[in-house]
């Protein structure tokens, strides 16, 4: 079982704190919004994660469960 | 001896030629519903519950709003649901390029009445939600007067059908933006899931299919998927309504088989010029160079590997004179000011792409900036909520693609001739809310 990041993008605003708290999967586009790398989340990197999602103010971010077959943790 | 295939048995009172959907029309007024039912039985429970699902699914019919998505597929989930699904036709139509929904619903409106209906039927639905631009009163009027018809010919009928019109913006056509105004939020998508065959209007199943989806379904039902698939290609079959305009002497609505040749139906068009670039799919498609369109068969599965789509099945031709930077700039800033406003990417990429194209077509940028729009179209991509960005960007590569050396040109500020000539493609201006 592995997981990814997912987000709402009309709930988010950009208010850019999930990429300070997680860089390894979030980057910003040139407007300030956050671009997701979907690979599955290493187990030792979901406590970032986790922190990344529950920074969000507008709720925006998701863990989604990643089904077996394109796991690769 | 000369061997001959023997012929496929020619389903009784079929359309036999390339002409199914407007078959009928005659002139530009609507086929009456005694002259329709001579060649359409009234729509009834089509078997089993779920026979006609099982046609369809056969027929292969691909949704004609401009994702080509499985029509039979849709059904089925629809159906799978616990509650009783509603039927919406989508003619909302918001692609400025496009005629052909409002086409239908003026000349064959029982055709597709019929296909709701029976659709209906299948689903087990009783109620059928009509809904038609604000901006098209002849296609209102039209499928207005074929309901009262209807109900005169039918007072018993248990499906109720109604007539929205919805706001003239772009996005009401996306599903979700549909439904959640159809429940009297603003014509906005919203996140999914769920999708509206899980939860729509009321949330209930819901059905949404684009007008000339659902009277491909009523030929279906009348004719069988063989009569369907035997125009068309194997994984497209059947025939399109295709709106041809710009630089030609009979710009209008064609049908044609899909697979059909791009440079056939254009000549069918007879072209008033040289013929330059032509945009396939809309203003959400592609840019075609006058080689590719002349090769090209209008199909998915031919235009799909160069970048295009058949989308709505819009056509625009532009003349060999015209400036197809202008042109793209135009629709750009379009498209930008088209947006909903709820996505970052969408709002400020969108509107980061089409000034800067703007200012490169006019000469006030420098050429390296080219280089941004292919950075934001990389940014912008697959990041809304719905779809409508992700066309957007296909729509401004295709014009890099094939307006790339004219764009730099232009922003080297050297003369082109073509900035004078007036605009050819129709830039509707942006009014009216939401709601």
């Amino acid at each position: 079982m592995s997981h990814r990041i997912v987000v709402d993008p009309i709930a988010c605003v950009g208010h850019r704190l999930c990429a300070d708290l997680f860089p390894e999967r979030i980057t910003l586009d040139d407007w300030g919004y956050p671009i997701i790398d979907n690979t599955p989340i290493r187990r030792d990197l979901l406590g970032h994660a986790r922190r990344a999602i529950d920074a969000c103010p507008t709720l925006a971010l998701r863990l989604e469960k990643v089904v077996a077959r394109d796991a690769r943790t | 001896m000369k061997l001959s295939v023997p012929d496929p048995t020619p389903t009784r009172g079929a359309p036999t030629g390339i002409r199914r959907l407007l078959a009928l029309a005659v002139g530009s007024t609507a086929t009456p519903l005694e002259q329709h039912r001579a060649h359409y039985a009234a729509p009834r429970q089509h078997g089993r519950h779920d026979a006609l699902i099982a046609l369809v699914e056969k027929s292969g019919l691909r949704g004609r709003g401009g994702a080509a998505f499985p029509t039979g597929t849709k059904m089925r989930a629809v159906a799978s649901g616990r509650r009783p699904p509603i039927v919406v036709v989508n003619g909302t139509e918001g692609e400025p390029l496009s005629k052909k929904d409002a086409t239908l619903l003026c000349l064959q409106p029982h055709l597709v009445l019929d296909g709701a209906a029976l659709a209906a039927h299948a689903l087990g639905a009783t109620e059928i939600i009509v809904c038609v631009d604000r901006e098209q009163p002849g296609a209102i009027a039209s499928v207005a007067h074929a309901i009262a018809e209807r109900q005169r010919s039918d007072p018993q009928t248990t499906v109720s059908v109604s007539v929205l019109s919805t706001p003239p913006r772009y996005v009401v056509g996306e599903e979700t933006a549909l439904v959640h105004w159809i429940n009297g939020g603003e014509a906005k998508p919203t996140r999914t899931p769920p999708r509206p065959f899980e939860r729509g209007v009321r949330g209930r199943p819901t059905l949404v299919d684009n007008v000339e989806t659902l009277a491909h379904l009523a030929q279906i039902a009348a004719y069988g998927d063989s009569w369907f698939r035997s125009l068309g290609t194997a994984s497209e079959p059947g025939t399109a309504l295709l709106s041809l305009s710009g630089a030609l002497a009979k710009p209008a609505v064609y049908e044609a088989p899909i697979g059909y040749r791009l440079a056939t139906l254009i000549d069918l068009a007879e072209p008033l010029h040289g013929v330059g670039a032509v945009l396939v799919g809309g203003y959400f498609g592609s840019w075609l160079e006058p080689p590719a369109a002349a090769a090209v068969r209008l199909c998915n599965e031919e235009l799909r590997p160069i970048g295009g789509g058949l989308g709505c099945g819009a056509v625009a031709v532009l003349p060999a004179d015209a400036c197809g930077v202008m042109e793209s700039a135009r629709i750009l800033a379009w498209m930008a000011a088209q947006t909903a406003g709820q996505c970052g990417a969408c709002v400020n990429g969108l509107a980061a792409i089409s000034t800067t194209y703007a200012k490169l077509a006019h000469g006030q940028a420098k050429p390296s900036d080219i280089a941004l729009l292919h950075r934001w179209a990389m940014q912008v991509d697959g990041r809304g909520a719905c779809k409508f960005p992700d066309g957007a960007i296909r729509f401004l590569r295709s014009a890099l693609r094939v307006f790339g050396d004219d764009l730099e040109r232009h922003a080297r500020g050297r003369a082109c001739f073509g900035t004078r000539v007036p605009p050819m493609l129709p830039v509707p201006p942006i009014r009216g809310g939401w709601r």
